[in-house]
């Protein structure tokens, strides 16, 4: 519950604000841009999801840990965030079915984070001075050292971050199996980590999870808002996804339609993919920025020439832009939480969406003969969703597979399985 | 799409007098939709019999119509009024049961009326249980195995066919769950079978897989024309299922569930308000979840703007009814802004970056032999809301702000712990759960042994053992020795001075006091600032004035250059102060804003008026309690503070503010403790050559015996200070006396008590007016039917007075003004009155707004709670048009809350007990709202 408050840990902000608190998780220093989610529940989903890879994520909501870990909440197979920043971290937890208490788990993940801060003053901070990076340490307490730190700390813009957590061998999921994403650790990473932790029984147990609680890993009934259906058991479409840092539950959704999804580690070469021979492709979402991302532009652009359908979230809906001539630029704040509104401007209706982006899509540089702008966001009219005109493509730059967040968005996925379903009627395979 | 223009006038019906399950959260709602509608440029018509309202204030709507809610009074203001829409879902179930019952006779359809807010089809489905759980079997929602019974044999049949005993019942179409609860026992069975097919209107009950002990949840929901649908608030029950979700401890936003769980409920309260209709507005989820597992059940569905609306609105910043009443009128969400940030859209889901904790307030003492169990039928009267950084915070600031004279959850001196009581206790739920999981704490008793007993969530227990905790580690402190970071921790762990004051006084020598508390920490640093409620964690920037207090680094409620009032709130609805002190605040500051100043409310009641973010320049949602309210003061330095429109709860805090050289607007402190205090207030009658009964003060057995003794009986027994006649009663004897002078000591210690001879068979009168050191101006003279001896609150009062000469109506003008001189009164002065002969006596002086201002406001069409704030600041009744409108007699008659303790003998007497109240017009005295309560006048009087 309230930790033992005994180990002290320290926030230094590169703008020399400093802040005292307690140290949770493990015991060392790090970094990275600090950004906040002002998602109410889904913490360990916001940590593994590797969009943040690299960031300090802040929680607005007071309490984190209440229902400690278990391994079905895992978007990817560790802890993506570089540290956590709480406000009254629970150390107990309620939840009969949890793996473990948030604490060990952070520990084991090797995450070093700060609880007993007063987070509303650095929300608002940032909200005032836009992103900036920080250091967390609860090793030193030199103020001074640690924003000289984090003020040495590399910046997001203009890095390329997508292929150091990419898959680096391909794997495919099938509709009728309830599989959990276990992509194996890439060389580079594993290098940088401590081989007990990876075989740590954290990171079996969702292993053993999956064979004990069978069907329950996988909703019996897709959660969609407003109906609920049975998902399909026999494949239908192959779907390449190129794994950007894809989040386990757009797999389970592509999956749940009938897609057998082969997830493709993001540097693999366009013949490799063609190779497999998909119906369709998926640009995955993941951290930092599109711009210096040449490999993965020259796939896309590749992909495009097949005439396939192709989808993109997030980072992967950027990609698809940039090809298109169109900009995408570093937001002052950017989006993280899951209470979005997002207008579908074609359907008329509002999404509550999940949101994780610090870069947009420039919407003065979409032009009416490339794309038609699908969605925006109603608080600030941040473009969120592109339809291409040049090809068969369309982008959205939220998360319609939530998790956490609200199911409002699902049915893009459908859209997508109608796009393959058609794109085969028509060309006859 | 935008506003309707086919539409001009609406009608709105609201609830109706306050009973429990539905009380003044009605107030708020309909309040908030005549004002949504007229600020869309609707014509609102109101209907409600409820006088103590805002919301049937003249300057709320239209027209307004104070008659009885019955389909005859609607039939005859359509007739009148034309409207082209009715509105139902902001009265309630008393609402939504008249528009049915309409709609049933082809009424609306007849006249051309659209309903609007509700589709009428859906309220029966979500009504009937059978009906309701077809469509949830239909769409794929989990539920309770159960089944209805019309008769005591299917009932039977049932019980056999869920796998026996418990069960639980609920009766078709009742409010708040009247005659429903769990049956554990055979020989309890039939009885409670047979009550609720009483009580149901179509003798129905449903009977129902016990679910006991599951945990609770709650959704708020709003829906537009378009089908977009977005979740306002998600609300967890500290209590598990079985017990009522008004009678429950509540917190938002949900605190144990995962995301995928959170997701199932959002999923499943979004499929069910689609299925029941396609109206657009409020509607409210109820779910149970089995711990441990994802087993979710639907309990119920409200398709309307519900109890829990005003909470969940007053929790997260967003205007529940405000929006409802605007999406009702055609406007679709995305089209309507944050009504919080002005810059983002209404449609949008709040994210709370603090915990909101609700604790319900109960008056059990005021009905001896009630059974005081929690279980699925409503029991409490009023709520407290407090807002903090953390559950503890949140949870201590609750306690604080229930007004039951505890500085926060235990800690404070109050309690003897006995082991058997503390288990006892905790079998079955009782109101004060909380405590006594702290009580447990305190005995070592382990999370585990806890939770087996109560059920509740380890999580919600464990952050009381973190109190528990903390409050050990205090008691081996002393005022010196204590730490700046342990101080801090206290602070944010919502600790009032006063709990640390009596912790550090537990090892310390001498005794600690709050306000050397108060002055250590200061000197440490440690002070609270004011948060806003933004309705999104921060994400973007906001303006409404709307703010909590914590200890923590920054402060975000800027201090403006302005002259400043601060208004005191009258904290939880209870018997005998409830809805008609929030009338009095609201005009409160109305009228201080048109005096030019900057007007700061301040209390904990989240079923209010003057608690909406757009009433009061800066509204502080903080307990009415000494240490917060203190902490505003010192933040905002007003000129001066009102306090005579927040009921007893106000008024106790005068004798600190005077203390603290704080001003007090209107009748000077010393005047206001001259009229509690029997002794220097009768010497004062005495001096003016007015008669009262005569009297004594007493602080023990023997001292109350010698005194009926002399003054001799019958006599009436009274605690000081005390409002709604708690712990009053009559005797006619030694003995009995004896026996009502114990109980007293053991529920108000210290406290010293009145002996008045009782006036047998006097008639009583209450006499409510403003002085404004000049001239006085009577606002009513209202006549009581029952004879003395029935508290005011619980008579049926009729202005003007229909049976008193003029020569004593003369007499009581001619002490009226004596009195308010003497009190040196600027403001309202109360005096209340019993006629015998031609003997006028003075039974008491109340120097502040009192429960009838509203009644005689409604009555005669004066504005008397804003002529009588603006005479506080300074004006003078010459400015103000005081021209009565009354031209028939208007009568009160009293709600009473006896059909949901049906254990309770119905009887009256000193101790106030209706919950509410409604006005009614009379021409003559030939009506029965004359006669039947005149024949019964004498029936229920007891001591």
């Amino acid at each position: 519950m309230h930790q033992p408050k005994t180990e002290k840990a320290i926030l230094a902000l590169a703008d020399g604000t400093v802040v005292h608190g307690f140290a949770i998780g493990y015991k060392g220093t790090t970094g990275g841009e600090l950004c906040f989610n002002t998602s109410m529940t889904g913490y360990q989903e916001v940590f593994t999801d590797p969009s943040y890879h690299g960031q300090l994520m802040m929680m607005t909501y007071p309490h984190i840990g209440n229902y400690g870990v278990s391994s079905r909440d895992d978007e990817a197979r560790k802890v993506m965030v570089s540290g956590v920043i709480v406000r009254a971290f629970s150390h107990h937890y309620s939840n009969p079915a949890a793996d473990g208490d948030l604490d060990s788990y952070l520990k084991r993940n090797q995450i070093v984070g700060i609880t007993g801060i007063d987070t509303r003053k650095l929300v608002r901070h940032i909200r005032e001075k836009g992103v900036l990076n920080a250091v967390i340490s609860s090793e030193s307490d030199d103020a001074d050292a640690m924003v000289d730190k984090a003020k040495k700390w590399p910046s997001m813009r203009g890095l390329e971050l997508a292929s150091k957590i990419s898959t680096n061998e391909p794997q495919t999921f099938k509709p009728g199996q309830h599989e959990f994403y276990r992509p194996v650790i890439s060389q580079a990473k594993e290098d940088s980590i401590d081989p007990s932790v990876i075989s740590s029984p954290a990171l079996k147990t969702s292993e053993e999870k999956t064979e004990d609680k069978g069907d329950s890993i996988l909703p019996e009934s897709l959660p969609d808002a407003g109906h609920s259906r049975k998902p399909v058991t026999r494949t239908l479409f192959k779907v390449a996804a190129i794994d950007y840092g894809i989040k386990q539950n757009i797999i389970n959704s592509l999956v749940q339609r009938g897609c057998m999804v082969r997830v493709f580690p993001a540097t693999t070469d366009f013949e490799t993919i063609s190779e497999w021979a998909p119906d369709a492709f998926f640009f995955s979402n993941g951290p930092g920025d599109p711009n210096p991302m040449d490999y993965a532009l020259e796939t896309v652009r590749k992909a495009k020439e097949t005439g396939k359908p192709m989808f993109g979230i997030c980072l992967g809906h950027q990609l698809l832009a940039i090809t298109e001539g169109m900009g995408v630029m570093k937001m002052f704040v950017g989006h993280r939480g899951a209470n979005q509104p997002v207008k579908n401007l074609k359907r008329g209706r509002v999404e509550i969406t999940t949101q994780n982006h610090g870069f947009a899509v420039d919407p003065d540089t979409v032009s009416a003969d490339a794309a038609e702008i699908t969605h925006r966001n109603l608080n600030d009219g941040t473009l969120e969703g592109l339809n291409f005109k040049r090809f068969n493509g369309f982008g959205v730059q939220y998360h319609p597979e939530a998790s956490p967040g609200p199911h409002d968005s699902s049915y893009l996925f459908d859209e997508f399985v109608e796009r393959i379903r058609k794109f085969k009627e028509q060309n006859g395979s | 799409m935008p506003k309707r223009t086919d539409i001009n006038t609406i009608l709105l019906i609201g609830s109706g007098p306050i009973v429990i399950g539905q009380a003044c959260e009605f107030d708020y709602s309909g309040t908030q939709a005549c004002r949504s509608l007229r600020e869309e440029g609707y014509r609102v018509v109101l209907i409600n019999s409820n006088p103590a309202t805002i919301m049937t204030d003249p300057i709320m709507a239209d027209a307004i119509y104070l008659k009885p809610l019955t389909t005859k009074s609607i039939r005859e203001i359509v007739e009148l009024e034309k409207p082209d829409a009715v509105l139902p879902t902001m009265g309630g179930q008393t609402a939504l049961n008249l528009a049915r019952d309409l709609h049933l006779d082809g009424y609306w359809k007849e006249k051309g009326i659209e309903i609007i807010g509700v589709d009428i089809e859906a309220i029966d489905i979500t009504e009937d249980r059978q009906q309701f759980r077809d469509l949830m079997e239909r769409i794929g929602v989990d539920q309770c195995k159960s089944r209805t019974a019309k008769s005591l044999l299917d009932a039977k049949e049932i019980v056999l066919e869920l796998g026996g005993l418990p069960v639980v019942i609920r009766p078709s179409f009742t409010l708040g769950g009247t005659g429903g609860g769990i049956v554990w026992t055979e020989d309890e069975f039939e009885r409670k079978v047979l009550r609720g097919l009483e009580l149901s209107p179509i003798h129905e009950i449903l009977l129902e897989e016990s679910i006991f002990g599951w945990k609770e949840y709650e959704l708020e929901l709003l829906r537009d024309n378009n089908d977009n649908v977005v979740i306002i608030c998600s609300i967890e029950n500290f209590d598990p299922m079985g017990v009522h979700t008004g009678d429950s401890v509540t917190v938002a936003p949900t605190q144990t569930l995962t995301d995928k769980q959170y997701q199932l409920l959002r999923d499943a309260a979004i499929r069910m308000m689609r299925s029941i209709g396609t109206f657009a507005g409020g509607c409210n989820v109820q779910f149970g979840m089995e711990p441990g597992t994802d087993r979710l059940v639907a309990v119920e569905i409200n398709p309307r703007v519900s109890r829990s609306s005003a909470l969940a609105s007053k929790a997260t910043g967003y205007p529940i009814a405000k929006i409802a009443s605007k999406l009702a009128v055609g406007y679709n969400l995305d089209e309507l802004e944050n009504q919080i940030t002005k810059t983002t859209s209404a449609c949008f889901e709040p994210s709370l970056d603090y915990v909101v904790v609700k604790v319900p307030r109960f008056n059990f003492e005021k009905f001896p032999g009630v059974d005081e169990e929690l279980t699925t039928q409503m029991k409490a009267v009023g709520e407290v809301m407090s807002i903090g950084r953390t559950f503890p915070e949140a949870l201590n600031k609750a306690w604080q702000s229930l007004e039951i004279g505890r500085g926060g959850l235990g800690a404070d001196g109050y309690e003897e712990i006995d082991r058997e009581e503390v288990r006892k206790r905790l079998l079955k739920a009782y109101w004060d759960r909380s405590l006594q999981v702290r009580n447990a704490y305190k005995l070592g008793t382990s999370t585990e042994e806890i939770h087996d007993v109560t059920k509740i969530d380890p999580w919600f227990l464990e952050q009381i053992q973190y109190l528990v905790r903390l409050e050990n580690r205090t008691e081996g402190q002393t005022l010196y020795t204590i730490r700046e970071s342990d101080m801090r921790e206290l602070k944010q762990a919502g600790f009032s001075d006063r709990q640390i004051a009596w912790l550090l006084s537990q090892s310390d020598v001498e005794n600690v006091t709050e306000s050397s508390v108060r002055e250590k920490r200061e000197k440490m640093g440690i002070k609270a600032v004011f948060r806003m409620v933004d309705t999104c964690a921060g994400e973007f920037p906001a303006s409404t004035p709307y703010y909590y207090s914590c200890y923590e680094d920054e402060n975000e409620s800027e201090v403006t250059g302005r002259k400043k009032v601060l208004i005191l709130g009258s904290g939880p609805n209870r018997i005998g102060q409830g809805i008609e002190f929030d009338y009095s605040c609201v005009h409160a500051v109305l009228a201080s804003k048109e005096m030019g100043y900057e007007t700061i409310m301040v209390n904990c009641n989240p079923e209010t008026v003057s608690t909406d973010f757009d009433i009061a320049d800066k509204l502080y949602f903080e307990p009415v309690f000494w240490e917060h309210v203190y902490n505003i003061i010192q933040h905002e330095k007003p000129e001066g503070v009102i306090l005579q429109v927040g009921g007893q709860t106000a008024l106790k805090l005068a004798k600190q503010l005077t203390e603290n050289n704080i001003r007090i607007f209107g009748t000077p402190f010393e005047m206001m403790d001259l009229a509690e205090d029997r002794g220097k207030f009768s010497e004062t009658l005495l001096r003016l050559n007015i008669p009262f009964p005569a009297y004594g003060t007493a602080f023990t057995t023997n001292e109350a015996s010698e005194i009926a003794d002399r003054i001799s009986y019958p006599v009436l027994l009274r605690p000081s200070y005390v409002l709604g006649g708690q712990g009053m009663c009559i005797a006619v004897k030694k003995n009995e006396l004896e026996d009502h002078v114990r109980t007293l000591l053991k529920s108000h210690p210290e406290n010293e008590f009145l002996i008045d001879h009782f006036l047998e068979d006097a008639i009583e009168v209450d006499f409510d007016s403003i002085y404004d050191g000049e001239q006085l101006h009577i606002c009513g003279i209202m006549q009581h039917l029952e004879p003395a001896g029935v508290h005011s609150g619980d008579s049926t009062a009729v202005l003007p007075p229909y049976s008193l000469g003029d020569r004593v109506i003369d007499t009581m003008k001619d002490y009226q003004l004596k009195i308010a001189k003497a009190l040196n009164v600027r403001g309202f002065i109360n005096v209340q009155y019993a006629v015998k002969g031609s003997e006028v006596y003075v039974i008491e002086a109340n120097p502040r707004a009192t429960r009838t201002i509203p009644f005689v406001a409604k009555a005669t069409g004066r504005p008397e709670a804003d002529i009588g704030v603006k005479v506080m600041l300074g004006a003078k009744l010459s400015e103000f048009d005081l021209e009565s409108k009354l031209t028939c007699y208007a009568i009160k008659e009293p709600v009473f809350p006896f059909d949901k303790f049906p254990e309770v003998k119905k009887e009256l007497g000193p101790e106030m007990k209706s919950t509410g109240e409604t006005i009614y017009f009379l021409k003559d005295f030939d009506d029965e709202h004359f006669r039947k309560p005149f024949e019964f006048k004498n029936m229920y009087l007891s001591r």
